[in-house]
């Protein structure tokens, strides 16, 4: 016992030594998954963010010259590693971890007040906590581009869309078929908030983790016999939930999946049985981009990928790994265009975050047009963005079948100021007084 | 009421799948008294293989033979470096040496293979029968329909194999009495190895349907689960109380999840088959067809 | 010669009945402790504190108290979890709505939560033996993490289910960093290994025993088996839940219910069975080696990885860790499988007669 710890000591601070060499460095950890049930999206994700940091670091000798730098640390998707990857990690570098990526709704509730205490920014694209979004209270936590409330207003405004008008939402009923957890409950409120806006009956069908048995839920699906089904799925529940909606024969084209939900790993497995199929995005499939170009140019042709399935480069999962890299890294640049060019601490992070603006012309100089849509972020405003795009399945690919989809901002933020006032009192925080905040440089 | 038998009948076909993988723990429980948690893990390695070697050019024939081979070699290297040296062990330990398999087993899927999801298709669509929606206005799967059929297939092979074969009635000496078996000549490392490869078999079945109809992905381990309320119900050691188990536990667990659920907020699918066999249990406390124990101090 | 008990004279019955009998274990435990509570929070940093000895305290607690139950009464569990569950969400819900309660009040209250329902559960073990049992506690695994996410009164009717803890405070000092959280930690995982210990070598202990060894005979020489079993399932859920509630509050700050899963329930039965069932001591070694061994393979993976370079596949260091887990479990059990502490066993045996064997 006591052998087996001085060897862990003097294993980590072997690793302390090898990793404080280099000055001009700034070091993002990258705690993923890349074992267990859900590795596909972890690998992929993981994959084109790392790709995208190698590609910044090749083609532009890194940002403002600081080399960005990284390691990996296996979290399983279990809280309990997620912590320890990031007590782990946090002191490395020279300016320690700047800015984390936990990539589960867990891990990011478990790291809230750690990550504040030590002064890291949370980055949660398209996870986490929602009310985050009110930066006001969570001054570190950055649930960037939209949230789970953002893109379920969306989804109504898409049906509208669908339907011919908001007022013919009147008198349909949609189901909600979720995953029967945190993550899957969060958007039951807001839902019965926009049912009742605009008199459709909503009707909720929980799945039970793993989800990949499910002939009683769409037995009641048609038994019901809604006009639209919302699929909020998890893994192996999406591939599951189309093939079962194929046996009971729903249209496929009237089931709208989160995003969560809309990858090539959820279409794929289910064959024949997921063409039509619709799901949100915040980003695009597709490897025409020049951003991605880039990628195959500065770091796969020198064997450098992440990805050992080339034909994964430009899926929904890797494409995602690219818009967290590009955040990333912008956020890098606003914080150096304030602080200077030298590697960021995770305070100064924090400020490049929150002061981020990706405009579209930005996008057009990052080969990103269309990939993903323009930010602006604020001391109000974690989220920034809020828009969605429909994808839809054609058998072989995701194809946008919509420009971006703003939500619908007067019914959530309300929901988003409420709920972070309410997490505020009960931790006894004051919230920030965004008018006497740094303006952006 | 014509959905009250949908939903019945759905039940039933969903409880053959389960009974698919819950027939592969009775193999081994029946043989050797180990509870066998990595079977799970067993028919996500099958069916990741399958489909792997599918990729790599070979066709579906060719491919499965392989699997079928690289199954049973897998089977008789389990019984050969974890269980043997195990022999005599408490139950919880061999159970315990199991998980850690599964996890040896998960690892080396994904490693193999990679971690990417993939979709099999078996050719037969998972759609309703025509014929019989139009007549009765119910949902039957063609897919389920063959499924069973492949079930029935399979428990009739076993119990052709296990009454009218050599290997069959040494198998059953086995499961009744170890060191009996072992006095009168059966060659008990042997049955064991036999009875890792059949299971190994059982595995590839079940991982081929149950991969068709989820994908052929990581999640593939997660239909242990569903078969344990299966094994508990019907008695570790009975290969037809896997079938009824099976049975009852896919019938019940929909109708509750349809009639009872929605006045506790649903979701009722993941706890109900145990608290049912729970009930079941207190009734018959070695499940329906398991063997009475008798004890003597 | 180092652990010889010669020349150690009871001379009254309560020195004879002690916790440590032999002064060399009174001594290491003592030493232990000090090491503990003194040598440790001066030497550990951080990271140290807050991302493995908490933990480690925490999992070797629920494993004292899994050990209670399967280790002394021989009932299997697979639930662990779900009673951790009901003491981290019965804790919160204490601090929360009775106004001014005690921290440690409300530990101890959500471990009483827990026994309850751990008495729920164990009900069926009156009739139910073996593996079959494990149903039982399955039962509670599931439907207890169904009924935390469903019943949102649980959660304070927060959107997404999960719970944050509550400033912590004991007699007007606040336990907010990892060292203050370590030392809370410490105290009650010591105060209540210790009652373990001494419970287990009491008559009830003793009653456990007979029924894990027969439990026909036990009834025959007349020991309650209801009670007693119960008892059993009582106690060792309330040691589950106020690991739950340290788990919550010490560790991670923010739980869901999903995070108390069957892995969670396996991952405490592993620390039994490879530290030794049926020993105290062995829920220390059993959680220390689980606790510790992922981030060792994961602390030596990655730094392999960046010496040989990025050409290896991504999933490769990931996949062959969680390879050589499992095989080290199927191993360590092969090599001894009565767990650590018979090794440690072994190791006072030959200390006993070093360096003269004869």
């Amino acid at each position: 016992m006591k052998s087996v710890k001085s060897a862990l000591l003097g294993l980590a601070l072997l690793g302390v030594a090898a990793s404080a060499h280099a000055q001009n460095e700034q070091f993002i950890p990258m705690n993923g998954y890349w074992v267990g049930p859900y590795a596909a999206g972890g690998s992929g994700i993981f994959g084109g963010f790392i790709d995208y940091i190698n590609m910044i670091n090749a083609r532009d000798g890194g940002v403002g010259g600081v080399k960005l730098t990284y390691e990996k640390c296996e979290t399983e998707y279990n809280n309990a590693r997620g912590v320890e990857c990031y007590e782990r990690e946090k002191k490395k570098g020279p300016t320690g971890a700047t800015v984390i990526h936990p990539l589960s709704t867990g891990i990011t509730y478990s790291l809230i007040d750690k990550a504040a205490a030590d002064k890291i920014p949370i980055i949660s694209l398209g996870y986490g906590r929602t009310d985050a979004s009110d930066g006001r209270v969570f001054p570190y936590v950055f649930p960037l581009i939209t949230n789970y409330w953002s893109q379920n207003t969306a989804k109504i405004k898409f049906i509208g869309m669908r339907e011919g008008g908001m007022d013919k939402l009147k008198g349909l009923t949609i189901v909600n078929i979720y995953h029967d957890s945190a993550y899957g409950k969060e958007t039951i409120p807001i839902l019965d908030a926009q049912a009742k806006k605009y008199g459709f009956t909503v009707k909720h069908i929980p799945v039970p983790h793993p989800g990949n048995e499910q002939g009683s839920q769409w037995l009641q699906v048609r038994q019901i016999k809604p006009d639209w089904v919302i699929l909020r799925g998890w893994g192996v529940m999406n591939p599951t939930a189309l093939k079962a909606a194929a046996k009971i024969g729903y249209p496929r084209d009237r089931i709208i999946g989160v995003w969560w939900s809309g990858a090539e790993e959820d279409t794929i497995p289910a064959g024949d049985a997921a063409k039509g199929y619709i799901a949100a995005g915040f980003n695009v499939a597709g490897a025409n981009f020049p951003v991605i170009q880039d990628i195959k140019k500065y770091v796969y042709t020198k064997f450098k990928g992440e990805m050992e399935d080339q034909t994964r480069i430009g899926s929904i999962y890797y494409n995602r790994g690219v818009v967290h890299g590009i955040v990333t890294v912008e956020a890098i640049r606003k914080g150096q265009e304030k602080f200077g060019k030298k590697p960021l601490t995770g305070e100064q992070m924090r400020w490049g975050i929150e002061n981020l603006q990706i405009s579209e012309a930005r996008l057009k100089e990052l080969g990103a047009t269309g990939f993903m849509q323009p930010l602006k972020v604020s001391c109000m405003d974690h989220e920034g963005g809020g828009a969605v795009k429909f994808l839809q399945w054609d058998g072989n690919k995701w194809n946008a079948i919509t420009d971006w989809i703003q939500p619908d901002r007067e019914l959530v933020r309300p929901m988003i100021e409420q709920s972070a006032a309410a997490y505020a009192k009960e931790k006894n925080l004051t919230p920030r007084d965004c008018t006497k905040e740094a303006p952006p440089a | 009421m014509s959905f009250f038998f949908e939903v019945l009948i759905g039940g039933l076909l969903s409880g053959v799948m389960y009974s698919l993988v819950a027939l592969g723990f009775v193999l081994i429980y029946k043989a050797s008294g180990v509870f066998n948690f990595a079977q799970g893990s067993l028919v996500f390695f099958a069916a990741l293989t399958f489909v792997g070697l599918r990729e790599h050019g070979f066709n579906s024939a060719l491919a499965l033979l392989a699997t079928l081979g690289v199954m049973i070699v897998l089977g008789l290297l389990i019984e050969r470096i974890v269980l043997r040296p195990l022999v005599n062990q408490p139950q919880i330990t061999l159970f315990m040496a199991t998980i850690g398999l599964s996890f040896v087993i998960e690892g080396f899927a994904q490693l193999l293979w990679g971690a990417n999801v993939r979709g099999l298709e078996l050719g037969i669509q998972d759609e309703p029968i025509e014929q019989i929606t139009t007549y009765t206005g119910m949902n039957v799967s063609k897919f389920d329909l063959s499924a069973a059929g492949i079930a029935a297939l399979l428990v009739t092979g076993l119990a052709l194999f296990f009454s009218r074969t050599r290997i069959g009635r040494a198998l059953r000496a086995v499961a009744d009495d170890h060191q009996a078996a072992l006095a009168v000549g059966i060659p008990l490392q042997q049955i064991w190895g036999i009875v890792w490869a059949v299971a190994g078999f059982v595995a590839l079945v079940a991982g081929l349907l149950w991969g068709a109809r989820n994908g052929v992905q990581f999640a593939l381990t997660f239909v242990a689960l569903k078969a344990l309320p299966v094994l508990i119900l019907g008695g570790f050691e009975s290969i037809p109380g896997a079938i009824v188990g099976g049975l009852i536990v896919g019938a019940s667990e929909k109708l509750a999840e349809v009639y009872l659920g929605p006045y506790v907020g649903g979701g009722i699918e993941g706890w109900f088959p145990y608290v049912l066999a729970l009930v079941f249990l207190l009734f018959r406390p070695e499940g329906l067809f398991g063997e009475k124990h008798i004890d003597r101090v | 010669m180092l652990y010889r008990e010669a020349g150690q004279f009871k001379a009254s019955y309560a020195t004879d009945q002690q916790i440590f009998p032999i002064r060399q274990d009174r001594i290491a435990v003592a030493a232990l402790t000090a090491l503990a509570f003194v040598i440790v929070p001066l030497v550990a940093d951080q990271y140290w504190l807050s991302a493995i000895l908490i933990p480690f305290l925490i999992f070797a607690l629920a494993a004292v108290g899994l050990n209670i139950l399967t280790g002394y009464a021989g009932q299997l569990s697979l639930g662990t979890a779900a009673f951790m569950a009901v003491g981290a969400f019965g804790a919160w819900n204490f601090v929360l709505r009775v106004p001014g309660m005690p921290l440690l009040v409300a530990f101890a209250l959500g471990g009483i939560c827990a026994a309850l329902v751990g008495i729920v559960f164990g009900l069926p073990s009156l009739r139910i033996k073996g593996f079959y049992l494990a149903v039982a506690t399955l039962a509670a695994q599931f439907f207890v993490v169904w009924a935390l996410t469903k019943f949102n009164w649980f959660s304070n009717y927060s959107t997404s289910g999960v719970i944050t803890t509550q400033r912590m405070e004991i007699l007007g000092f606040a336990f907010d960093t990892p060292r203050a959280k370590y030392f809370l930690t410490l105290t009650v995982v010591v105060v209540l290994a210790l009652a373990a210990k001494n419970m287990v070598r009491s008559s009830i202990g003793r009653a456990w025993m007979a029924i894990r060894d027969m439990d026909v005979a036990a009834e025959v020489i007349g020991i309650p088996m209801l009670r007693t079993k119960l008892l059993a399932f009582a106690i060792s859920s309330f040691y589950a839940g106020v690991a739950g509630a340290l788990y919550a509050y010490c560790y991670l700050g923010t739980v869901e219910p999903e995070g108390f899963n069957l892995d969670l329930s396996f991952k405490i039965l592993f620390m039994i069975i490879l530290g030794g069932v049926g020993s105290i001591l062995g829920s220390f070694l059993g959680a220390g080696f689980i606790v510790l061994l992922p981030i060792f393979l994961n602390t030596v993976a990655r730094p392999l990885e960046n010496l040989l370079g990025l050409s290896l596949p991504p999933g490769l260091m990931s996949n062959l860790e969680l390879i050589v887990f499992g095989g080290l479990i199927i191993f360590f059990l092969i090599v001894e499988p009565h767990g650590l502490a018979r090794l440690w066993q072994i190791t006072k045996e030959k200390l006993r007669l070093w360096p003269f064997p004869h």
